[in-house]
């Protein structure tokens, strides 16, 4: 286990490159989908709010 | 033809857009997951190490798929800013305001593998060799393109501005690719698409090419996701200022 981890003695270099990556994808994935959810949500309030003046 | 542009009619319709993303989004989800939890799987437990890199080169299985995506980003930002330009075609718009982050954050991480990639074999972080230059030029272009696309109030002057800016940058893409045969770079020479096929070895090459896919498939799930706001937002633009309208004509009456 610890030999994978080592990575050839290269650990260092291989393990801070998939984490920043899966970080990244992570924080883009998390942003847009918190976007998406929070703009859905105010079109709903908006709509609400127009029909109740009708 | 006039089918195949009925097709593109249909789609560019943001109402019906809303909907097949919608239908998509859930495949999409698990097709990224599925390819990427394979992908892994053949980089960490059956790929071997390189005879000249040792295992470094499980770097190249995010490095080299994070580049292509960062360089197709910046294509489909070029194409819908052509759509953009000359058709005014307000799903284009869309398109290319939705692209721009994610294949921003892909040439950030192209950099930073390729970085930490460089220091254990080349013995520096950086150089500022053509490939590497060329790479960092295109970040600058997308966060060009996102700055000018916000900084006119009147969104439309915006989106004209930084299609040009796009386009006149579409020639960084080339160079991009053909800057390791052009000048004597650090940076190695092409050994997937290249003239008589790929120069890897299959175990190694069919990771590359599951990381690949599964980078595309996240792109497309991102990006239907941020077309999807997109859309929604400005709907509730057009709303508020039909609802200010409306309130003008009010105050006026009473």
């Amino acid at each position: 286990m610890n030999k994978f981890f080592d990575m050839g003695g290269y650990g260092a270099f291989v393990w801070p490159s998939y984490i920043i990556t899966a970080l990244v994808l992570a924080a883009v994935f998390v942003f847009s989908r918190r976007l998406l959810k929070s703009r859905e949500r105010e079109l709903a309030d908006l709509q609400k709010s127009l029909d109740e003046k009708d | 033809m006039i089918e195949v542009q009925g097709t593109f009619n249909r789609l560019a319709n943001p109402t019906r857009f809303l909907a097949l993303a919608g239908a998509v989004l859930p495949w999409l989800t698990g097709l990224t997951v599925v390819l990427l939890l394979v992908g892994l799987y053949l980089a960490f437990f059956v790929a071997p190490a390189d005879y000249q890199q040792g295992q470094t080169v499980k770097i190249m299985f995010i490095h080299v798929p994070s580049a292509w995506i960062a360089m197709m980003g910046y294509s489909v930002i070029a194409v819908a800013s052509v759509g953009s330009l000359i058709w005014r075609h307000p799903m284009a718009d869309v398109a290319a305001k939705a692209a721009a982050p994610i294949g921003a954050c892909f040439t950030l991480m192209a950099l930073v593998t390729g970085s930490l990639w460089g220091k254990p074999m080349w013995g520096t972080y950086w150089v500022w060799d053509a490939r590497l230059t060329s790479m960092l030029v295109l970040l600058f272009l997308y966060l060009g393109y996102m700055a000018l696309l916000e900084a006119f109030d009147d969104p439309a002057r915006g989106v004209k501005a930084s299609s040009i800016l796009v386009l006149a940058g579409a020639i960084n893409i080339p160079i991009i690719k053909f800057s390791v045969d052009w000048w004597n770079t650090l940076h190695q020479t092409a050994s997937v698409f290249k003239r008589g096929g790929p120069s890897i070895d299959p175990a190694m090459l069919w990771p590359l090419f599951l990381m690949a896919l599964s980078f595309t498939t996240y792109y497309v799930w991102v990006l239907l996701m941020r077309i999807r706001a997109e859309i929604i937002g400005r709907k509730i633009r057009a709303l508020r200022m039909r609802q200010t309208r409306a309130g003008f004509k009010g105050a006026k009456a009473g």
